[in-house]
């Protein structure tokens, strides 16, 4: 019988209508040893308003460099079932589908193996495996693998990479994510598994502009679908909406970032040339307007949180690429900003970031990009910039 | 008994194998979606098949005890299909209509929170916290658990202008999506870490320990083989000790949550933006918070009361203007709201055409 610990504090969570993360670790404390200590360790955290847990070691499986994350709690006497409690990162399926029968396996070698505890899934979309001990680690790997899991990414490596719900459940999803998603981690699978690069690098793949995978905000390399066509409108569904009480002017052409609409209460006219793409129009008259002719995707490179510079947003690279598999041109891409970003990277330093240190031009000319006004929202205000000799030769 | 024997680099299986028969009768053949109610939503196909999805709210930090009784109900529901957002909600994949009120009826019977689709609170974006990291300022899923009670209706029922993204980080590394949400929390410290210079030259590197502060507050000590700490440059980042565990910077009586807003990532009428800092601390007070709930509540009320429909917080402050953000909500307005880091001039007022 696992030990049973007070647990007062986190009872209180256990109250109202959302469900409860005290009671998920409470299901589980009931069987298990480590989630009966996590638990007790926590209730002491939330009196003493701070953690207990010590940075991650060096821990993992037999010819890898990632996957697992090393964790000890510095109260390893006073609850020995966490002493320590390492996190495994099983790569996820694209867009996250699973089968009833995949989740009933899994469960039961996390039960044999682990706390029992989970996250569907880990901020960046592994299926995380919330902590067991180091002699379990090379078990859980074979039990995963003999059944075509691997595991995720961690350290600097290339993290497991993402993508949205796409073609599989979405009609405006311009690029096959779930594939791209899939041919970029099976690609890439040495630069996840054993860490080479200066820092992490996350890819996110996303079928359109409303970027449901968060990528342009929290990706390396952002992957967002889009076209090059125009926006088809079929007027009857238009007159549909307006009847079903959609303030079209207010709500629709108002509210058009580029102004390239116009509503008489009868039509509805798109300027295609001066629309940006932006979705607005099309998710919320999702029956009526639609992307067409050529599609594609946005590559966007360097997004990341604050540390070091302040939190960053992905900027643009390749303003249209066409994403036909085996994807050939974005994983040529990435080699070569990789290559860069190897020779150049400081430790800790993610590509953005090195991006902003040695300048765009150098950046772009490594990967064999012409510069082009989509590249920047502005150009510079001020008069200090380089000439190379070959610049000045130029007529 | 003897293991299986081990792959190494074999990456996911295909996700093909794990699609519902009518995705994959209907991949990228989509024609469009109508939300029927707040936990149900029908995709329908050129094809004029359709797909049904159910989607119930979840804690992300899960027992194999609820795994399998999600397993279960897609079983039962779903020929055994299931999915889980990049919001950590469940969504149950129902082919077959009439699977759908029974569904609704023994999730209902179970507990389970229905909602979470269209313009409303979704689930909320989060990280470990004390359950398992190492630099946490403050607890993430109690906070998650605060805000999510709080706010329950706006989950099941009730709609908002448009969508709010809420997100908590449980320090400034940031896990979790908070730098672009519409409302979110995250944790952070107010005093300099403490130098344990004895044990810097055994557990830490100084190069990288001084790179890692983004102020230049750190320096060498070389008569210790350890470093020095300037106070008046450290902004209490915490990144230090990251590199560094003998820089503990954990301080259960100043710690506390910061709350930033108008963030949002879609480019949707607007260029996608960062969060922008509303309250720079709020006491860290679990198990329930009350402070911090009490001032995304303050917040959120404000949205709903200004905003136009379609705007997210971050459109609609950018309308009204920061100024009157600060009146509409009474929210004070200190120095720690004035940027003193690497955008500062970007931020700078440069103009006389602003609101009393």
């Amino acid at each position: 019988m696992p030990k049973k610990y007070q647990t007062p504090l986190l009872d209180e969570l256990e109250k109202g209508p959302f469900p409860s993360f005290v009671t998920e670790i409470k299901k589980a404390a009931a069987k298990n040893d480590m989630a009966a200590d996590e638990l007790g360790l926590l209730e002491k955290s939330y009196k003493t308003k701070r953690g207990y847990w010590k940075h991650g070691g060096i821990v993992g499986v037999r010819g890898y460099g990632g996957g697992v994350i090393g964790r000890y709690s510095s109260l390893a006497e006073e609850f020995p079932n966490v002493a320590n409690f390492h996190t495994v990162r099983i790569n996820s399926t694209s867009a996250f589908f699973y089968t009833s029968k995949f989740l009933n396996e899994m469960c039961d070698i996390w039960d044999k193996y682990g706390s029992g505890l989970t996250n569907l899934h880990g901020s960046t979309g592994d299926l995380v495996l919330l902590g067991t001990n180091t002699e379990n680690l090379e078990p859980i790997f074979a039990e995963f693998s003999s059944r075509g899991w691997d595991l995720g990414g961690s350290g600097s490596a290339m993290r497991t990479p993402s993508c949205c719900v796409g073609p599989a459940r979405c009609e405006w999803s311009n690029i096959d994510t779930l594939e791209i998603n899939y041919a970029v981690t099976q690609e890439f699978q040495d630069e996840m598994h054993r860490p080479a690069f200066p820092y992490k690098f996350k890819f996110k793949t996303a079928g359109c502009a409303v970027d449901c995978i968060a990528s342009i905000a929290r990706a390396d390399c952002s992957i967002i679908g889009t076209w090059k066509g125009k926006i088809s409108v079929d007027q009857k569904e238009v007159a549909a909406y307006a009847k079903n009480g959609m303030n079209i002017t207010e709500e629709i052409v108002n509210m058009c970032p580029s102004q390239c609409m116009s509503y008489d209460g009868k039509e509805l006219k798109i300027d295609d040339a001066n629309c940006v793409r932006c979705m607005h129009c099309i998710a919320k008259m999702t029956k009526a307007l639609k992307g067409t002719g050529e599609k594609g995707a946005t590559i966007l490179i360097g997004s990341k949180a604050p540390f070091v510079i302040g939190a960053t947003l992905s900027h643009v690279i390749v303003p249209f690429m066409k994403m036909e598999a085996p994807y050939d041109e974005l994983k040529d891409l990435v080699r070569k900003m990789w290559e860069w970003w190897d020779e150049h990277g400081k430790n800790r330093e993610r590509i953005g970031e090195l991006i902003i240190r040695r300048g765009m031009r150098e950046f772009l000319e490594f990967i064999g990009i012409d510069p082009i006004p989509q590249h920047v929202k502005e150009p510079r205000r001020d008069p200090f910039y380089f000439w190379t000799e070959a610049d000045l030769q130029k007529k | 008994m003897a293991l299986p024997q081990r792959r190494t680099d074999i990456g996911p299986p295909h996700y093909k194998d794990f699609l519902p028969p009518v995705i994959q009768k209907n991949y990228g053949d989509w024609k469009y979606h109508e939300i029927l109610n707040p936990g149900v939503m029908v995709h329908v196909s050129n094809k004029g098949e359709k797909i049904w999805t159910v989607r119930v709210a979840s804690p992300r930090l899960l027992s194999t005890d609820t795994i399998r009784e999600h397993a279960a109900l897609a079983e039962k529901y779903c020929g055994g299909y299931i999915r889980y957002t990049t919001r950590h909600n469940v969504e149950f994949l129902v082919s077959d209509e009439k699977n759908i009120e029974p569904l609704l009826k023994d999730l209902k019977d179970k507990k389970y929170m229905v909602g979470g689709i269209g313009p409303r609170i979704s689930n909320i974006v989060h990280t470990q916290g004390w359950v398992h990291c190492h630099s946490a300022a403050c607890d993430a899923s109690g906070l998650v658990k605060a805000l999510m009670d709080e706010f329950a209706d706006y989950f099941t029922t009730k709609s908002l202008p448009n969508k709010v993204r809420l997100a908590v980080a449980c320090c400034t590394n940031m896990c979790g999506a908070v730098h672009c949400s519409d409302i979110a929390l995250v944790g952070i410290h107010r005093k300099i870490p403490i130098v344990e210079t004895d044990k810097i030259k055994n557990m830490c590197e100084v190069p990288s320990t001084i790179a890692a502060c983004p102020t230049g507050a750190i320096s060498p000590d070389p008569a210790n083989k350890a470093v020095k700490i300037k106070e008046e440059k450290c902004m209490y980042c915490g990144n230090c000790f990251s590199v560094c565990p003998a820089l503990p910077i954990a301080d259960p009586v100043n710690d506390g949550v910061a709350i930033v807003v108008g963030g949002k990532v879609g480019s949707l009428r607007s260029d996608p933006k960062f969060s922008k800092l509303a309250i720079p601390y709020v006491p860290n007070n679990p198990p329930r918070w009350p402070e911090v709930t009490s001032a995304v509540k303050t917040i959120l009320e404000a949205y709903i009361a200004g905003a136009r429909k379609h705007e997210r917080v971050g459109e609609w402050v950018e309308r009204i203007g920061w100024e009157s953000f600060f009146k509409a909500t009474k929210l004070p307005f200190t120095f720690q709201h004035i940027d003193d880091f690497t955008i500062a001039r970007e931020t700078y007022r440069n103009s006389a055409a602003f609101k009393w």
